[in-house]
Protein backbone atom coordinates (compact mmCIF):
# COMPACT_ATOMS: atom_id res chain seq x y z
CA UNK A 1 0.00 0.00 0.00
CA UNK A 2 3.07 2.12 -0.75
CA UNK A 3 1.17 3.98 -3.21
CA UNK A 4 -1.07 5.68 -0.73
CA UNK A 5 1.46 7.37 1.20
CA UNK A 6 -0.09 10.93 0.54
CA UNK A 7 -1.23 12.55 3.73
CA UNK A 8 -4.70 12.31 4.67
CA UNK A 9 -5.84 15.53 6.45
CA UNK A 10 -9.60 14.42 7.79
CA UNK A 11 -8.41 11.21 8.16
CA UNK A 12 -5.79 11.72 10.39
CA UNK A 13 -7.99 14.49 11.88
CA UNK A 14 -10.53 12.14 12.59
CA UNK A 15 -8.33 9.42 13.47
CA UNK A 16 -6.88 12.08 16.37
CA UNK A 17 -10.25 13.01 17.74
CA UNK A 18 -11.07 9.13 18.24
CA UNK A 19 -7.36 9.34 20.21
CA UNK A 20 -9.05 11.58 22.16
CA UNK A 21 -12.57 9.72 23.04
CA UNK A 22 -10.03 6.78 24.07
CA UNK A 23 -8.00 8.51 26.05
CA UNK A 24 -9.62 11.16 28.16
CA UNK A 25 -11.56 8.57 29.78
CA UNK A 26 -7.99 6.72 30.64
CA UNK A 27 -6.48 10.03 31.54
CA UNK A 28 -9.41 11.20 34.14
CA UNK A 29 -8.62 7.85 36.04
CA UNK A 30 -5.36 7.65 36.08
CA UNK A 31 -5.48 11.02 37.59
CA UNK A 32 -8.27 11.20 40.15
CA UNK A 33 -6.60 8.10 41.12
CA UNK A 34 -3.88 10.27 42.54
CA UNK A 35 -6.17 12.72 43.71
CA UNK A 36 -6.22 13.25 47.88
CA UNK A 37 -9.85 13.33 48.45
CA UNK A 38 -9.92 16.75 49.91
CA UNK A 39 -8.15 17.92 45.99
CA UNK A 40 -10.58 15.54 44.86
CA UNK A 41 -13.70 18.04 45.03
CA UNK A 42 -11.96 21.44 44.62
CA UNK A 43 -9.40 20.55 41.63
CA UNK A 44 -10.59 20.76 37.82
CA UNK A 45 -11.00 17.46 37.23
CA UNK A 46 -9.41 16.84 34.50
CA UNK A 47 -6.10 19.08 35.72
CA UNK A 48 -3.34 17.42 36.98
CA UNK A 49 -3.68 16.87 40.91
CA UNK A 50 -1.43 19.41 42.72
CA UNK A 51 -0.85 17.48 45.19
CA UNK A 52 -0.37 13.70 43.74
CA UNK A 53 -0.66 10.67 46.72
CA UNK A 54 -0.98 7.61 46.56
CA UNK A 55 -2.96 6.89 49.54
CA UNK A 56 -5.67 5.75 47.47
CA UNK A 57 -3.67 2.88 46.20
CA UNK A 58 -2.37 1.70 49.41
CA UNK A 59 -6.48 2.12 51.19
CA UNK A 60 -7.38 -0.09 47.84
CA UNK A 61 -4.25 -2.96 48.54
CA UNK A 62 -5.23 -2.77 52.44
CA UNK A 63 -8.58 -3.44 51.32
CA UNK A 64 -8.01 -7.42 50.41
CA UNK A 65 -6.87 -6.26 46.44
CA UNK A 66 -4.20 -8.51 46.25
CA UNK A 67 -6.70 -11.52 47.48
CA UNK A 68 -8.96 -10.97 44.76
CA UNK A 69 -6.06 -10.43 42.37
CA UNK A 70 -5.18 -13.84 43.54
CA UNK A 71 -8.80 -15.32 42.66
CA UNK A 72 -8.40 -13.75 39.41
CA UNK A 73 -5.06 -15.31 38.80
CA UNK A 74 -6.31 -18.55 39.94
CA UNK A 75 -9.85 -19.04 37.81
CA UNK A 76 -8.57 -17.57 34.75
CA UNK A 77 -4.83 -20.05 34.74
CA UNK A 78 -6.99 -23.00 35.09
CA UNK A 79 -10.24 -21.85 32.82
CA UNK A 80 -7.23 -21.31 30.14
CA UNK A 81 -5.57 -24.68 31.02
CA UNK A 82 -8.51 -26.84 30.64
CA UNK A 83 -9.98 -24.29 27.67
CA UNK A 84 -6.81 -24.98 25.60
CA UNK A 85 -6.37 -28.80 26.18
CA UNK A 86 -9.40 -30.20 25.54
CA UNK A 87 -9.73 -27.76 22.60
CA UNK A 88 -6.77 -28.57 20.70
CA UNK A 89 -7.65 -32.58 20.82
CA UNK A 90 -11.03 -31.39 19.99
CA UNK A 91 -9.84 -29.53 16.68
CA UNK A 92 -7.10 -32.20 16.08
CA UNK A 93 -10.28 -34.66 15.95
CA UNK A 94 -12.31 -32.41 13.58
CA UNK A 95 -9.96 -31.62 10.69
CA UNK A 96 -8.03 -35.14 10.96
CA UNK A 97 -10.94 -36.96 12.01
CA UNK A 98 -13.17 -38.95 9.19
CA UNK A 99 -16.63 -39.65 8.74
CA UNK A 100 -19.50 -37.61 9.40
CA UNK A 101 -18.95 -36.91 12.72
CA UNK A 102 -15.83 -34.82 12.72
CA UNK A 103 -17.55 -32.73 10.22
CA UNK A 104 -20.75 -33.06 12.58
CA UNK A 105 -18.78 -31.83 15.90
CA UNK A 106 -17.15 -28.88 14.27
CA UNK A 107 -20.94 -27.61 13.43
CA UNK A 108 -21.70 -28.38 16.88
CA UNK A 109 -19.21 -25.65 18.13
CA UNK A 110 -19.64 -23.44 15.26
CA UNK A 111 -23.16 -23.01 16.10
CA UNK A 112 -22.19 -23.21 19.51
CA UNK A 113 -20.56 -19.48 19.29
CA UNK A 114 -24.25 -17.98 19.30
CA UNK A 115 -25.34 -19.25 22.33
CA UNK A 116 -25.33 -16.41 24.87
CA UNK A 117 -23.83 -16.80 28.12
CA UNK A 118 -26.83 -14.84 29.80
CA UNK A 119 -29.47 -17.83 28.28
CA UNK A 120 -28.23 -20.43 30.10
CA UNK A 121 -27.32 -18.59 33.69
CA UNK A 122 -30.44 -20.19 35.58
CA UNK A 123 -30.00 -23.50 34.58
CA UNK A 124 -26.29 -23.35 35.32
CA UNK A 125 -27.16 -21.59 38.50
CA UNK A 126 -29.28 -24.46 39.23
CA UNK A 127 -26.36 -26.99 38.16
CA UNK A 128 -23.91 -25.66 40.12
CA UNK A 129 -26.03 -25.33 43.16
CA UNK A 130 -26.76 -29.40 42.74
CA UNK A 131 -23.54 -29.95 42.35
CA UNK A 132 -22.82 -27.90 45.62
CA UNK A 133 -20.10 -26.54 43.78
CA UNK A 134 -21.91 -22.73 44.50
CA UNK A 135 -19.39 -19.80 46.35
CA UNK A 136 -16.26 -22.04 44.84
CA UNK A 137 -13.88 -20.94 42.44
CA UNK A 138 -14.68 -24.18 40.31
CA UNK A 139 -18.26 -23.07 40.02
CA UNK A 140 -16.56 -19.79 38.01
CA UNK A 141 -14.12 -22.13 36.35
CA UNK A 142 -16.06 -25.15 34.74
CA UNK A 143 -18.81 -22.64 32.85
CA UNK A 144 -15.91 -20.31 31.82
CA UNK A 145 -14.13 -22.75 30.19
CA UNK A 146 -17.30 -24.47 28.95
CA UNK A 147 -17.97 -21.06 26.77
CA UNK A 148 -14.30 -20.28 25.97
CA UNK A 149 -14.22 -23.81 24.14
CA UNK A 150 -16.39 -22.89 20.64
CA UNK A 151 -14.60 -20.07 19.52
CA UNK A 152 -11.30 -22.13 20.66
CA UNK A 153 -11.64 -25.20 18.51
CA UNK A 154 -12.93 -23.21 15.92
CA UNK A 155 -9.72 -21.09 15.56
CA UNK A 156 -7.39 -23.90 16.24
CA UNK A 157 -9.31 -26.22 13.45
CA UNK A 158 -9.06 -23.22 11.24
CA UNK A 159 -5.40 -23.32 12.01
CA UNK A 160 -4.80 -26.93 11.55
CA UNK A 161 -6.48 -27.14 8.50
CA UNK A 162 -3.36 -25.15 6.98
CA UNK A 163 -1.13 -27.83 7.80
CA UNK A 164 -0.30 -30.11 4.83
CA UNK A 165 -1.37 -33.55 5.12
CA UNK A 166 1.97 -35.19 4.39
CA UNK A 167 3.28 -34.09 7.97
CA UNK A 168 0.10 -36.16 9.59
CA UNK A 169 1.16 -38.75 6.77
CA UNK A 170 5.01 -38.87 7.39
CA UNK A 171 4.49 -38.96 11.35
CA UNK A 172 2.17 -41.61 10.75
CA UNK A 173 5.02 -43.86 8.92
CA UNK A 174 7.07 -43.12 12.06
CA UNK A 175 4.56 -45.09 13.87
CA UNK A 176 3.28 -42.66 15.96
CA UNK A 177 -0.45 -42.67 17.08
CA UNK A 178 -2.45 -39.89 17.50
CA UNK A 179 -1.54 -38.87 21.33
CA UNK A 180 1.60 -38.71 20.14
CA UNK A 181 0.69 -36.59 16.88
CA UNK A 182 -0.85 -34.12 18.59
CA UNK A 183 1.98 -33.86 21.43
CA UNK A 184 5.06 -33.80 19.10
CA UNK A 185 3.39 -32.65 15.68
CA UNK A 186 0.50 -30.31 16.49
CA UNK A 187 1.55 -28.21 19.60
CA UNK A 188 4.79 -27.21 18.10
CA UNK A 189 2.83 -26.14 14.82
CA UNK A 190 -0.14 -24.21 16.03
CA UNK A 191 1.80 -22.78 18.95
CA UNK A 192 0.80 -19.29 17.85
CA UNK A 193 -2.48 -20.05 17.18
CA UNK A 194 -2.32 -21.56 21.05
CA UNK A 195 -0.51 -18.78 22.52
CA UNK A 196 -3.35 -16.18 20.64
CA UNK A 197 -6.39 -18.03 21.74
CA UNK A 198 -4.77 -18.49 25.49
CA UNK A 199 -3.84 -14.71 25.49
CA UNK A 200 -7.88 -13.76 24.24
CA UNK A 201 -9.19 -16.69 26.40
CA UNK A 202 -7.42 -15.35 29.60
CA UNK A 203 -8.94 -11.84 28.76
CA UNK A 204 -12.26 -12.94 28.64
CA UNK A 205 -12.17 -15.02 31.68
CA UNK A 206 -10.16 -12.16 33.34
CA UNK A 207 -13.16 -9.47 32.51
CA UNK A 208 -15.94 -12.17 33.28
CA UNK A 209 -18.36 -10.00 35.68
CA UNK A 210 -21.56 -12.80 35.05
CA UNK A 211 -20.80 -16.12 36.26
CA UNK A 212 -18.88 -14.43 39.21
CA UNK A 213 -21.37 -12.41 40.05
CA UNK A 214 -24.55 -15.52 40.12
CA UNK A 215 -22.35 -18.78 41.26
CA UNK A 216 -20.19 -17.21 44.11
CA UNK A 217 -21.25 -14.79 47.00
CA UNK A 218 -18.63 -14.08 50.00
CA UNK A 219 -15.77 -11.67 49.75
CA UNK A 220 -13.17 -14.68 50.20
CA UNK A 221 -14.26 -15.70 46.33
CA UNK A 222 -14.63 -12.44 45.05
CA UNK A 223 -12.56 -12.07 41.54
CA UNK A 224 -11.69 -8.78 40.42
CA UNK A 225 -14.64 -7.76 38.25
CA UNK A 226 -16.95 -8.35 41.53
CA UNK A 227 -14.30 -6.86 43.74
CA UNK A 228 -14.06 -3.41 41.11
CA UNK A 229 -17.89 -3.13 41.71
CA UNK A 230 -18.06 -3.92 45.55
CA UNK A 231 -15.57 -1.54 46.38
CA UNK A 232 -18.12 0.83 44.12
CA UNK A 233 -20.36 -0.09 47.07
CA UNK A 234 -18.01 0.30 49.93
CA UNK A 235 -16.43 3.98 49.33
CA UNK A 236 -18.94 5.33 47.78
CA UNK A 237 -17.85 8.84 48.59
CA UNK A 238 -14.06 7.74 47.64
CA UNK A 239 -14.21 8.21 44.28
CA UNK A 240 -10.18 8.08 43.95
CA UNK A 241 -10.25 4.79 45.78
CA UNK A 242 -12.66 2.88 43.50
CA UNK A 243 -10.64 4.56 40.33
CA UNK A 244 -7.07 3.35 42.11
CA UNK A 245 -8.99 -0.31 41.99
CA UNK A 246 -9.60 0.58 38.40
CA UNK A 247 -6.28 1.02 37.31
CA UNK A 248 -4.65 -1.55 39.72
CA UNK A 249 -7.30 -4.27 38.25
CA UNK A 250 -6.22 -3.27 34.82
CA UNK A 251 -2.23 -3.67 35.48
CA UNK A 252 -1.61 -6.90 34.97
CA UNK A 253 -3.83 -7.45 31.75
CA UNK A 254 -2.21 -4.11 30.15
CA UNK A 255 1.47 -6.02 31.13
CA UNK A 256 0.00 -9.09 29.18
CA UNK A 257 -1.01 -7.20 26.40
CA UNK A 258 2.27 -5.31 25.83
CA UNK A 259 3.81 -8.56 25.47
CA UNK A 260 1.97 -10.38 23.65
CA UNK A 261 0.20 -7.46 21.35
CA UNK A 262 1.92 -8.54 17.96
CA UNK A 263 1.15 -12.30 18.70
CA UNK A 264 -2.74 -11.27 19.86
CA UNK A 265 -3.75 -9.03 17.05
CA UNK A 266 -1.33 -11.07 14.17
CA UNK A 267 -3.43 -14.11 15.46
CA UNK A 268 -6.97 -13.02 15.76
CA UNK A 269 -6.74 -11.47 12.38
CA UNK A 270 -6.42 -14.52 11.34
CA UNK A 271 -8.56 -16.75 13.48
CA UNK A 272 -11.46 -14.35 12.18
CA UNK A 273 -10.42 -13.26 9.13
CA UNK A 274 -13.11 -12.59 6.80
CA UNK B 1 1.59 -42.32 -5.19
CA UNK B 2 1.27 -41.48 -1.74
CA UNK B 3 -1.16 -44.42 -1.25
CA UNK B 4 2.45 -46.30 -1.90
CA UNK B 5 4.52 -44.40 0.14
CA UNK B 6 2.33 -45.01 3.17
CA UNK B 7 1.78 -48.79 2.39
CA UNK B 8 5.48 -48.67 2.22
CA UNK B 9 5.66 -47.22 5.81
CA UNK B 10 2.90 -49.50 7.12
CA UNK B 11 5.03 -52.40 6.02
CA UNK B 12 8.08 -51.12 7.93
CA UNK B 13 6.34 -50.56 11.02
CA UNK B 14 4.87 -54.05 10.46
CA UNK B 15 1.10 -53.14 10.49
CA UNK B 16 -1.76 -55.54 9.60
CA UNK B 17 -2.44 -54.60 5.65
CA UNK B 18 -5.97 -53.91 7.07
CA UNK B 19 -4.96 -51.04 9.23
CA UNK B 20 -4.19 -48.81 6.34
CA UNK B 21 -7.18 -49.54 4.20
CA UNK B 22 -9.72 -47.46 6.20
CA UNK B 23 -6.98 -44.36 6.82
CA UNK B 24 -7.84 -44.14 10.60
CA UNK B 25 -8.37 -41.00 11.47
CA UNK B 26 -8.23 -39.79 15.14
CA UNK B 27 -10.42 -41.57 17.83
CA UNK B 28 -13.96 -39.74 18.24
CA UNK B 29 -12.85 -39.89 22.18
CA UNK B 30 -10.93 -36.70 21.62
CA UNK B 31 -13.55 -34.73 20.75
CA UNK B 32 -15.26 -35.62 24.06
CA UNK B 33 -14.04 -33.55 27.10
CA UNK B 34 -14.79 -30.44 25.25
CA UNK B 35 -18.44 -32.03 23.77
CA UNK B 36 -18.76 -32.56 27.46
CA UNK B 37 -18.16 -29.58 28.97
CA UNK B 38 -19.72 -27.81 26.35
CA UNK B 39 -22.86 -30.34 26.55
CA UNK B 40 -23.24 -29.78 30.22
CA UNK B 41 -22.78 -25.84 30.45
CA UNK B 42 -24.29 -24.78 27.54
CA UNK B 43 -26.54 -27.10 25.20
CA UNK B 44 -27.79 -29.14 28.39
CA UNK B 45 -28.88 -25.67 29.95
CA UNK B 46 -30.23 -24.34 26.80
CA UNK B 47 -32.80 -27.30 27.09
CA UNK B 48 -33.20 -26.88 31.11
CA UNK B 49 -33.97 -22.94 30.66
CA UNK B 50 -36.73 -23.93 28.11
CA UNK B 51 -38.24 -26.41 31.04
CA UNK B 52 -37.48 -23.86 33.71
CA UNK B 53 -39.88 -21.54 31.74
CA UNK B 54 -42.50 -24.06 33.18
CA UNK B 55 -42.08 -23.68 36.82
CA UNK B 56 -42.55 -21.36 39.48
CA UNK B 57 -39.15 -21.67 41.39
CA UNK B 58 -37.44 -19.00 44.25
CA UNK B 59 -34.33 -20.07 43.33
CA UNK B 60 -33.83 -21.98 46.78
CA UNK B 61 -36.98 -24.21 47.33
CA UNK B 62 -38.86 -26.09 45.39
CA UNK B 63 -40.02 -25.95 42.22
CA UNK B 64 -43.60 -26.16 41.21
CA UNK B 65 -45.24 -27.09 37.51
CA UNK B 66 -46.39 -23.25 36.25
CA UNK B 67 -47.68 -24.85 32.99
CA UNK B 68 -47.44 -21.68 30.35
CA UNK B 69 -48.56 -19.30 33.41
CA UNK B 70 -44.54 -17.46 33.14
CA UNK B 71 -45.47 -17.50 29.19
CA UNK B 72 -49.16 -15.45 29.89
CA UNK B 73 -47.29 -12.92 32.55
CA UNK B 74 -44.31 -12.08 30.35
CA UNK B 75 -46.22 -11.76 27.16
CA UNK B 76 -49.00 -9.97 29.07
CA UNK B 77 -46.50 -7.68 30.54
CA UNK B 78 -45.58 -4.41 28.78
CA UNK B 79 -42.22 -4.35 31.07
CA UNK B 80 -41.24 -7.11 28.67
CA UNK B 81 -42.22 -5.00 25.15
CA UNK B 82 -40.51 -2.41 26.98
CA UNK B 83 -37.03 -4.73 27.79
CA UNK B 84 -37.24 -5.96 24.36
CA UNK B 85 -37.49 -2.19 22.13
CA UNK B 86 -35.02 -0.96 24.57
CA UNK B 87 -32.71 -3.57 23.47
CA UNK B 88 -33.56 -3.34 19.89
CA UNK B 89 -32.98 0.59 19.78
CA UNK B 90 -29.68 -0.73 21.37
CA UNK B 91 -28.89 -2.76 18.82
CA UNK B 92 -29.95 -0.41 16.05
CA UNK B 93 -28.04 2.50 17.35
CA UNK B 94 -24.62 0.47 18.02
CA UNK B 95 -24.80 -0.96 14.50
CA UNK B 96 -25.34 2.79 13.11
CA UNK B 97 -22.47 3.97 15.52
CA UNK B 98 -20.07 1.56 15.48
CA UNK B 99 -19.65 -0.07 12.14
CA UNK B 100 -18.58 3.71 10.22
CA UNK B 101 -16.45 4.69 12.50
CA UNK B 102 -14.61 1.09 13.19
CA UNK B 103 -14.87 0.78 9.21
CA UNK B 104 -12.67 4.00 8.87
CA UNK B 105 -10.60 3.37 11.67
CA UNK B 106 -10.17 0.46 10.46
CA UNK B 107 -8.46 1.93 7.07
CA UNK B 108 -7.22 4.89 8.81
CA UNK B 109 -4.55 2.43 10.58
CA UNK B 110 -4.24 0.14 8.54
CA UNK B 111 -3.19 2.06 5.60
CA UNK B 112 -0.99 4.56 7.46
CA UNK B 113 2.73 3.63 8.20
CA UNK B 114 4.67 5.79 10.75
CA UNK B 115 2.21 5.92 13.73
CA UNK B 116 0.68 2.90 12.94
CA UNK B 117 2.56 0.83 16.13
CA UNK B 118 1.64 3.74 18.53
CA UNK B 119 -1.76 4.12 17.38
CA UNK B 120 -2.68 0.17 17.38
CA UNK B 121 -1.50 0.25 20.91
CA UNK B 122 -3.63 3.09 22.33
CA UNK B 123 -6.88 2.43 19.84
CA UNK B 124 -7.23 -0.58 21.65
CA UNK B 125 -6.62 0.08 25.15
CA UNK B 126 -10.26 -0.38 25.57
CA UNK B 127 -10.37 -4.04 24.86
CA UNK B 128 -8.20 -4.23 28.18
CA UNK B 129 -10.64 -3.04 30.53
CA UNK B 130 -13.44 -5.39 31.96
CA UNK B 131 -16.61 -3.86 31.52
CA UNK B 132 -16.93 -3.41 35.31
CA UNK B 133 -13.96 -0.97 35.31
CA UNK B 134 -15.45 1.07 32.51
CA UNK B 135 -19.06 1.24 33.71
CA UNK B 136 -17.37 2.92 36.67
CA UNK B 137 -14.72 5.12 34.98
CA UNK B 138 -17.46 6.43 32.94
CA UNK B 139 -20.09 6.29 35.66
CA UNK B 140 -17.30 8.75 38.12
CA UNK B 141 -16.29 10.76 34.84
CA UNK B 142 -20.29 11.69 34.22
CA UNK B 143 -21.11 12.34 37.07
CA UNK B 144 -22.62 15.72 37.31
CA UNK B 145 -21.03 17.05 40.81
CA UNK B 146 -17.70 16.08 39.85
CA UNK B 147 -17.10 14.43 36.70
CA UNK B 148 -15.75 16.31 33.36
CA UNK B 149 -18.65 18.42 33.64
CA UNK B 150 -17.08 20.90 35.88
CA UNK B 151 -13.64 20.78 34.23
CA UNK B 152 -14.88 23.21 31.00
CA UNK B 153 -17.31 25.22 32.57
CA UNK B 154 -19.33 24.86 29.81
CA UNK B 155 -22.99 24.35 30.18
CA UNK B 156 -23.93 21.93 27.44
CA UNK B 157 -21.33 19.41 29.88
CA UNK B 158 -23.29 19.89 33.45
CA UNK B 159 -26.01 17.80 32.85
CA UNK B 160 -26.69 14.97 34.82
CA UNK B 161 -26.17 12.47 31.76
CA UNK B 162 -27.30 8.94 33.46
CA UNK B 163 -29.97 10.62 35.55
CA UNK B 164 -31.75 11.88 32.69
CA UNK B 165 -34.77 9.83 31.38
CA UNK B 166 -33.97 10.80 27.86
CA UNK B 167 -30.38 10.80 27.89
CA UNK B 168 -29.07 7.55 29.82
CA UNK B 169 -29.58 5.16 26.85
CA UNK B 170 -27.57 7.19 24.50
CA UNK B 171 -24.87 7.30 26.87
CA UNK B 172 -25.14 3.36 27.36
CA UNK B 173 -24.82 3.14 23.80
CA UNK B 174 -21.88 5.48 23.33
CA UNK B 175 -20.07 3.30 26.47
CA UNK B 176 -20.60 0.35 25.08
CA UNK B 177 -19.51 1.99 21.93
CA UNK B 178 -16.04 2.82 23.55
CA UNK B 179 -15.64 -0.79 24.47
CA UNK B 180 -16.28 -2.77 21.38
CA UNK B 181 -15.07 -0.07 18.48
CA UNK B 182 -11.52 -1.26 18.92
CA UNK B 183 -12.37 -4.76 18.19
CA UNK B 184 -14.13 -4.45 14.98
CA UNK B 185 -11.33 -1.64 14.18
CA UNK B 186 -9.16 -5.10 14.47
CA UNK B 187 -11.26 -6.76 12.24
CA UNK B 188 -11.33 -4.10 9.83
CA UNK B 189 -7.90 -4.01 9.89
CA UNK B 190 -7.12 -7.35 9.03
CA UNK B 191 -9.73 -7.07 6.53
CA UNK B 192 -7.96 -3.96 4.61
CA UNK B 193 -4.50 -5.64 5.23
CA UNK B 194 -6.06 -8.65 2.69
CA UNK B 195 -7.09 -6.27 -0.52
CA UNK B 196 -4.40 -6.74 -3.21
CA UNK B 197 -2.26 -3.69 -3.59
CA UNK B 198 -2.69 -4.01 -7.09
CA UNK B 199 -6.07 -2.63 -7.10
CA UNK B 200 -5.27 0.61 -5.93
CA UNK B 201 -2.24 0.71 -8.29
CA UNK B 202 -4.50 0.15 -11.28
CA UNK B 203 -7.30 2.80 -9.76
CA UNK B 204 -4.34 4.92 -9.39
CA UNK B 205 -3.33 4.76 -13.20
CA UNK B 206 -7.26 4.96 -14.17
CA UNK B 207 -6.69 8.66 -12.41
CA UNK B 208 -9.38 7.47 -9.72
CA UNK B 209 -9.28 9.23 -6.20
CA UNK B 210 -9.12 8.06 -2.46
CA UNK B 211 -12.70 8.71 -2.38
CA UNK B 212 -13.53 6.78 -5.30
CA UNK B 213 -10.84 4.09 -4.44
CA UNK B 214 -12.61 3.98 -1.52
CA UNK B 215 -16.12 3.14 -2.59
CA UNK B 216 -14.75 1.34 -5.71
CA UNK B 217 -12.80 -0.99 -3.95
CA UNK B 218 -12.00 -0.92 -0.39
CA UNK B 219 -15.73 -0.93 0.11
CA UNK B 220 -16.84 -3.84 -2.12
CA UNK B 221 -13.86 -5.79 -0.62
CA UNK B 222 -14.80 -5.30 2.74
CA UNK B 223 -17.99 -7.03 2.24
CA UNK B 224 -17.41 -9.86 4.20
CA UNK B 225 -15.65 -7.96 7.19
CA UNK B 226 -18.72 -5.80 7.40
CA UNK B 227 -20.68 -9.38 7.13
CA UNK B 228 -18.86 -10.75 10.36
CA UNK B 229 -18.43 -8.15 11.66
CA UNK B 230 -21.75 -6.65 11.84
CA UNK B 231 -23.27 -10.32 12.61
CA UNK B 232 -20.81 -10.36 15.68
CA UNK B 233 -22.18 -6.43 16.67
CA UNK B 234 -25.90 -7.66 16.46
CA UNK B 235 -25.65 -10.60 18.12
CA UNK B 236 -23.58 -9.24 20.45
CA UNK B 237 -25.96 -6.32 21.49
CA UNK B 238 -28.66 -9.25 22.74
CA UNK B 239 -25.85 -10.09 25.59
CA UNK B 240 -24.55 -6.13 26.72
CA UNK B 241 -25.21 -7.21 30.80
CA UNK B 242 -22.74 -6.13 32.83
CA UNK B 243 -21.68 -2.51 31.39
CA UNK B 244 -25.49 -1.51 32.14
CA UNK B 245 -25.56 -3.22 35.33
CA UNK B 246 -22.56 -1.58 36.77
CA UNK B 247 -23.18 1.91 34.99
CA UNK B 248 -27.06 2.56 35.68
CA UNK B 249 -28.29 -0.74 36.80
CA UNK B 250 -31.58 -0.46 34.24
CA UNK B 251 -32.44 3.47 35.59
CA UNK B 252 -33.33 5.49 36.22
CA UNK B 253 -36.66 3.76 36.45
CA UNK B 254 -36.70 1.53 33.97
CA UNK B 255 -34.93 3.65 30.93
CA UNK B 256 -32.09 1.06 30.55
CA UNK B 257 -33.63 -1.83 31.27
CA UNK B 258 -32.27 -4.07 28.70
CA UNK B 259 -33.51 -7.14 28.07
CA UNK B 260 -30.39 -9.56 29.57
CA UNK B 261 -30.86 -6.80 32.81
CA UNK B 262 -34.48 -7.61 33.18
CA UNK B 263 -34.03 -11.13 32.74
CA UNK B 264 -31.33 -10.66 35.73
CA UNK B 265 -33.27 -8.68 37.74
CA UNK B 266 -36.45 -10.90 37.77
CA UNK B 267 -33.83 -14.29 38.79
CA UNK B 268 -31.63 -13.00 40.83
CA UNK B 269 -33.01 -9.92 42.25
CA UNK B 270 -37.45 -11.10 42.44
CA UNK B 271 -36.41 -14.49 42.65
CA UNK B 272 -38.67 -15.25 39.96
CA UNK B 273 -36.50 -18.13 37.81
CA UNK B 274 -39.55 -19.24 35.98
CA UNK B 275 -40.25 -15.62 34.07
CA UNK B 276 -36.76 -14.83 34.25
CA UNK B 277 -36.23 -18.45 32.36
CA UNK B 278 -38.57 -17.25 30.18
CA UNK B 279 -37.27 -14.34 28.96
CA UNK B 280 -34.49 -16.23 28.54
CA UNK B 281 -35.90 -18.17 25.97
CA UNK B 282 -37.66 -14.92 24.38
CA UNK B 283 -33.38 -13.94 24.48
CA UNK B 284 -31.77 -16.83 23.07
CA UNK B 285 -34.38 -17.30 20.27
CA UNK B 286 -34.24 -13.99 19.16
CA UNK B 287 -30.13 -14.19 19.13
CA UNK B 288 -30.21 -17.61 17.13
CA UNK B 289 -33.19 -16.38 14.60
CA UNK B 290 -30.57 -13.52 13.82
CA UNK B 291 -27.32 -15.47 13.77
CA UNK B 292 -28.85 -17.39 11.18
CA UNK B 293 -30.50 -15.06 9.15
CA UNK B 294 -27.04 -13.13 8.82
CA UNK B 295 -25.22 -16.29 8.20
CA UNK B 296 -27.62 -17.05 5.41
CA UNK B 297 -26.13 -13.72 3.84
CA UNK B 298 -22.44 -15.64 3.96
CA UNK B 299 -21.51 -19.24 4.78
CA UNK B 300 -19.70 -17.82 7.75
CA UNK B 301 -16.20 -18.11 6.69
CA UNK B 302 -15.75 -21.35 5.15
CA UNK B 303 -17.30 -20.55 1.47
CA UNK B 304 -16.51 -16.72 1.44
CA UNK B 305 -12.68 -16.88 2.17
CA UNK B 306 -11.33 -18.00 -0.66
CA UNK B 307 -14.27 -16.18 -2.97
CA UNK B 308 -13.31 -12.89 -1.44
CA UNK B 309 -9.39 -12.85 -1.65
Amino acid sequence: MATRARVNIPGGLAGFLWLLVVLVPVYYVVITSLRSQQGFFSANPLAPPADPTVDSYLLVLDNDFLRYLGNSVLVTGATVAITVTVSLLAAYYVVRGEGRWAGLTYKVFLLGLAIPLQAVIIPVYYLITKARLYDTLLAIILPSAAFAIPLTVVILANFLRDVPSELFESMRMDGAGHWRTVVSLVLPLVKPAVITVAVYDALTVWNGFLFPLILTQSPDQRVLPLALWSYQGQFTVNIPAVLAAVVLSTLPVLALYILGRRQLVSGLTAGFGR
Amino acid sequence: MLRQREAEGAAETGREPGARRHRAGPHPVMAVPALAFFGVFAFIPLIGVVLLSLVNWDGITDMNWAGLANWAAVLGDPGTYHAIWLSVQVMVLSWLVQTPVSLLLGVLIAAKGRYRAVLGVLYFLPMLLSSAAIAIAFKALLDPNFGMSLAFGVEAFAQDWLGDRDLALYVVVFVIAWQFIPFHTLLYQAGVRQIPGSLYEAAELDGAGRVRQFFHITLPQLRYTIITSSTLMLVGSLTYFDLVFVLTGGGPGNATRLLPLDMYLSGFSSNEMGRASTLAVVLVATGLALALGLSRLTSFRRGSQQEGA
